[in-house]
C-alpha cells in the first residue's frame, strides 16, 4: 500500500512534471519574433517604393499573426507559431544615419532579425555591417548586384532579385517585339542605379543587335523635376527607343512633359520601374510605351492562390493594388517565415539564428510573384524571373498587350559569374 | 540654326522657370539682407496648394480654362498666409543679428515646413496635370512644344518688368529703395520700415509659391520637391549677384542658356555646366554680376 501510495505520487509528479514540459515549450514558443523593418517613410521615394512596401509589412504581418494566410503559409500563426512584431524605422537620411540606426536596431532595440533597403547605397553600407554585428538581415528591394557578386556575407540575404534582370529582359524583349531597332537613347538619372540600367542595357542591346547606335545618354541629375531640354534632346536624337529606369516624381515628370510632345509616339519608350506610375497615371501613358515591374509583380504576378489573397487584403485595406515594392516586401517576410519553419524542421521550438541561416540558403519558397530561389551568392541571394509588357488602352482600361515573362535562368547569370560579364555572353546563353 | 534653335528655346524656358523661382529668392535678399533658405518650402506649398484647389476644381466639373487662375489664387493664399506668418511671427525678432544666424533660422523654418507639409499631405503624390496640355501645342525647327511653356516666359518676362516697374516707377517703390539703401536712415525720414519688410517678405513668399504653382502641372508634386529648387536658386541669384533683380534675370538666362547647350551637345557634363559657370563668375566677380559697391558705414 505504502509502496503504491509512493507509486502514485511518483507518476502524478511524472505526468506533472511531463505536462510542464510542453507548457514551457509552448510559452517559450510564444516568444515574439521582433523584426526591425526600414523603409522610406519620408523624402521622395516614400511615395513610390517606401509606403507601399510599410502598407504591405502591416497587412502580412497581421494575417500571419492571426493565421488568415492561405497557403502555403496557413499552417502555423505567426512565424513557426511565434507572433511576429515589427518596428519600423524611416530609410531616409543617408548611409551613415542608416548604419547608426542598424546598430540601434540590433543593439538597442534588440530585434531578431531585420528587414529592409531600397537604396543601393544604403544596402552596400549595411551589408558589412551585418555581418559585423551578426544579425539575420534580409535585403528586400535594392538593385545592386554588387553585394554577393563583390563579397560574400553570412547573416545577409536578398530576396528581391538584382538590377541585371531588368535591362537584359528590356533588351530581350525589344529584340522580340521590335525587331528593327537600330538606334538607341536613354534618360537615366545621374547616380548608380541610373548609370549601371544603362550601361546594362546597352550592353545587352549590343550583344542582340550587333550595329545598333547609341543616338544619345541623358543623365540628369536625381530628382531634377524639369526635363525640357533632355525631351528636345531626345527628340532630336530621332532614335527607335529611348531606355528609362526613371522612378517617382522623374518618372512622373517625364511621361508628364514627354508625352504632350510626342516622345512617346516618336520612339518606343521602355520604362523598366514603369509599373510604379501605373496607378496615379495610367490613363497618361501612352499605347506603345513597354513597361517593367522589376519581376514578376503586380499586372505581371501568376494567378496563384496567395496572389489572389495578398492583392485582396492590400486592396481592402488601402483601397488601391499593391505595386510592386508592396510585393517584394511580402516576399522577404514569406522568405524569413519559410527558412524559420524549415529549421524548426516540424517541431514547436524557436530555431537558433545559425540554424535560421542555414535553413534560409538554397532555399525555395513561394511569394505572390511565385517561386523564388535563392540561388547566387552561395544561396544567399534570390533569382526571379520577370516580364515586360506594351501599354495598350481599351476605352478607358488601362492595359498591356504582348506580355513576355522570363524565367530567371534567361535574364541571371549562374552563381559566381559578375553581371557584367555574363551579359557579354548573353547571346550564347540564350 | 536649325540646330540652334532648340538650344536657345530649352534654354529660354528653363531661365524663365528659375528666374520665376529665384526672383523671391533675390527680393528679400535685396531688402531684408535674409538669404531665405525656406524659399524652397514656400515653392512646394505654393505646389501642394496648386495641386489641392486645381484638383477640387477639375473635380468639380468647373471650366478647365479657370484653372490657370486657380493655379495663380493658390499661390497668393498661400504667399498671404505663409508670408506674414513668418515675418511677423519670427523673423522680425532677429533683424540686427548677423547674416548666418537668419539664415539658420530660416534653414530650421525650412526643415519645419517640410514635415508640415507631410503632415497635411502625406508622402503621396499629387498632380494637376491638365493645365500643361490644355493650350495646344507649336511645332519649332522639328520639335513640339507646349504653349504652356511659352506661357511661362511670358509670366517671367511680366513678372520682371512689374517688379522693375513698381521700383523705378511708383512712390511705394522708391521708397523701398531708399530702405534697401540705408535702413537707419529711412527710419530717421519716418518711413514704416516694418511695413515694407512685411511687404516684400510676403511679396517674396508669393513669387516662391507662383514658381510652385506654374510647375505643377508639369511634375508629380511630392514631398522634397523644394530642396532641389532652393540650390538650383543659389546658383542663380549668386552669379547675378544677391539682391540684384536685373542680375537674377541674367543669371537665369546663363545657367538656362549653358545647361540647355550641354544637354544638346554634352549631356556628361549637363550637371557641372551650372556650377562651372557659378564658379567662373565668381572668381572674376566674387559678389556676382551685378552686385552693387556697398558703402562703408564708420
Amino acid at each position: 500500500m505504502k509502496s503504491s501510495l509512493w507509486q502514485c505520487t511518483w507518476l502524478t509528479a511524472i505526468a506533472a512534471a511531463l505536462a510542464w514540459i510542453p507548457s514551457t515549450a509552448a510559452a517559450e514558443d510564444a516568444k515574439p519574433f521582433r523584426v526591425g523593418i526600414v523603409t522610406f517613410l519620408s523624402g521622395a521615394a516614400a511615395g513610390p517604393f517606401g509606403v507601399p512596401a510599410r502598407n504591405a509589412a502591416e497587412v502580412v504581418v497581421e494575417a500571419l499573426n492571426a493565421g488568415t494566410v492561405v497557403a502555403p503559409y496557413g499552417n502555423t500563426k505567426g512565424i513557426g507559431g511565434a507572433p511576429l512584431e515589427i518596428v519600423f524605422v524611416d530609410e531616409a537620411g543617408g548611409t551613415t544615419k542608416q548604419v547608426t540606426e542598424y546598430r540601434n536596431l540590433v543593439q538597442q532595440k534588440n530585434v531578431d532579425a531585420v528587414i529592409g533597403y531600397i537604396s543601393s547605397g544604403d544596402c552596400l553600407a549595411i551589408a558589412p555591417v551585418a555581418d559585423e554585428l551578426k544579425k539575420l538581415t534580409v535585403f528586400f528591394d535594392c538593385g545592386t548586384p554588387r553585394i554577393f557578386e563583390d563579397a560574400s556575407y553570412k547573416y545577409l540575404f536578398r530576396t528581391g532579385a538584382t538590377a541585371t534582370i531588368d535591362n537584359v529582359a528590356a533588351a530581350l524583349y525589344l529584340n522580340e517585339h521590335k525587331k528593327n531597332t537600330r538606334k538607341i537613347a536613354g534618360i537615366n538619372q545621374n547616380y548608380a542605379w541610373g548609370q549601371d540600367s544603362w550601361n546594362d542595357f546597352v550592353a545587352a542591346m549590343k550583344v542582340l543587335v550587333p550595329n545598333v547606335q547609341i543616338a544619345t545618354s541623358q543623365m540628369p541629375k536625381l530628382l531634377a523635376g524639369q526635363y525640357g531640354a533632355e525631351i528636345s534632346a531626345l527628340l532630336s536624337a530621332d532614335a527607335d527607343v529611348v531606355h528609362s529606369s526613371f522612378w517617382g516624381g522623374d518618372l512622373d515628370a517625364l511621361i508628364l512633359q514627354g508625352a504632350p510632345r510626342g516622345l512617346f509616339k516618336k520612339s518606343t519608350v521602355v520604362l523598366t520601374a514603369g509599373e510604379t506610375a501605373v496607378q496615379k497615371l495610367g490613363d497618361q501613358i501612352p499605347d506603345g510605351t513597354i513597361i517593367g515591374a522589376r519581376g514578376p509583380f503586380d499586372m505581371f504576378a501568376p494567378d496563384t492562390e496567395l496572389n489572389r489573397w495578398f492583392r485582396k487584403v492590400y486592396t481592402d485595406r488601402y483601397n488601391v493594388p499593391p505595386s510592386y515594392p508592396s510585393y517584394k516586401m511580402a516576399q522577404a517576410i514569406f522568405g524569413l517565415k519559410a527558412a524559420y519553419e524549415k529549421a524548426q524542421a516540424g517541431g514547436k521550438a524557436a530555431p537558433s539564428q545559425e540554424q535560421i541561416i542555414v535553413a534560409f540558403e538554397h532555399l525555395t519558397f513561394e511569394g505572390p510573384g511565385g517561386k523564388v530561389t535563392m540561388g547566387l551568392g552561395k544561396g544567399h541571394q534570390a533569382v526571379q524571373g520577370t516580364a515586360y509588357g506594351t501599354v495598350k488602352h481599351v476605352g478607358d482600361k488601362f492595359t498591356l498587350t504582348n506580355v513576355t515573362t522570363y524565367t530567371a535562368e534567361r535574364v541571371t547569370p549562374p552563381d559566381g559569374v559578375k553581371s557584367e560579364d555574363w551579359i557579354k555572353g548573353l547571346k550564347a546563353a540564350k | 540654326m536649325r540646330e540652334l534653335l532648340p538650344v536657345v528655346i530649352d534654354g529660354a524656358i528653363y531661365a524663365s522657370w528659375l528666374f520665376v523661382v529665384a526672383i523671391g529668392l533675390t527680393l528679400i535678399y535685396g531688402v531684408m539682407k535674409i538669404l531665405n533658405m525656406a524659399h524652397g518650402s514656400l515653392y512646394a506649398l505654393g505646389a501642394y496648394a496648386a495641386a489641392s484647389l486645381g484638383g477640387a476644381w477639375f473635380a468639380g466639373g468647373h471650366s478647365p480654362y479657370a484653372s490657370y487662375a486657380i493655379l495663380v489664387l493658390a499661390a497668393l493664399i498661400v504667399g498671404l498666409i505663409a508670408g506674414p506668418l513668418l515675418e511677423r511671427g519670427l523673423l522680425r525678432f532677429m533683424y540686427g543679428k548677423d547674416e548666418i544666424v537668419l539664415l539658420l533660422v530660416t534653414y530650421a523654418v525650412f526643415l519645419i515646413l517640410e514635415d508640415v507639409i507631410k503632415l497635411i499631405w502625406g508622402v503621396d503624390p499629387y498632380f494637376i496635370a491638365q493645365p500643361y496640355g490644355m493650350l495646344g501645342n507649336l511645332d519649332f525647327a522639328g520639335l513640339t512644344y507646349p504653349v504652356y511653356s511659352f506661357v511661362l516666359i511670358a509670366v517671367a518676362i511680366f513678372i520682371g518688368i512689374g517688379i522693375a516697374w513698381v521700383l523705378q516707377r511708383t512712390r511705394p517703390g522708391k521708397l523701398l529703395l531708399v530702405v534697401i539703401h540705408d535702413r537707419e536712415v529711412s527710419l530717421a525720414m519716418g518711413i514704416n520700415v516694418s511695413l515694407f519688410y512685411l511687404t516684400t517678405f510676403t511679396a517674396g513668399a508669393m513669387l516662391a509659391a507662383i514658381g510652385g504653382a506654374l510647375t505643377a502641372p508639369t511634375v508629380s508634386v511630392v514631398p522634397g520637391m523644394g530642396v532641389e529648387v532652393i540650390v538650383l536658386a543659389f546658383a542663380v541669384v549668386v552669379i547675378g549677384g544677391l539682391g540684384s533683380l536685373p542680375g537674377a534675370a541674367l543669371g537665369a538666362l546663363i545657367v538656362g542658356l549653358v545647361r540647355s547647350a550641354a544637354v544638346h551637345y554634352l549631356p556628361q557634363v549637363e550637371l557641372f555646366s551650372i556650377y562651372l559657370v557659378m564658379a567662373l563668375v565668381l572668381i572674376l566677380r566674387p559678389k556676382g554680376l551685378f552686385a552693387g559697391f556697398e558703402a562703408r558705414k564708420i
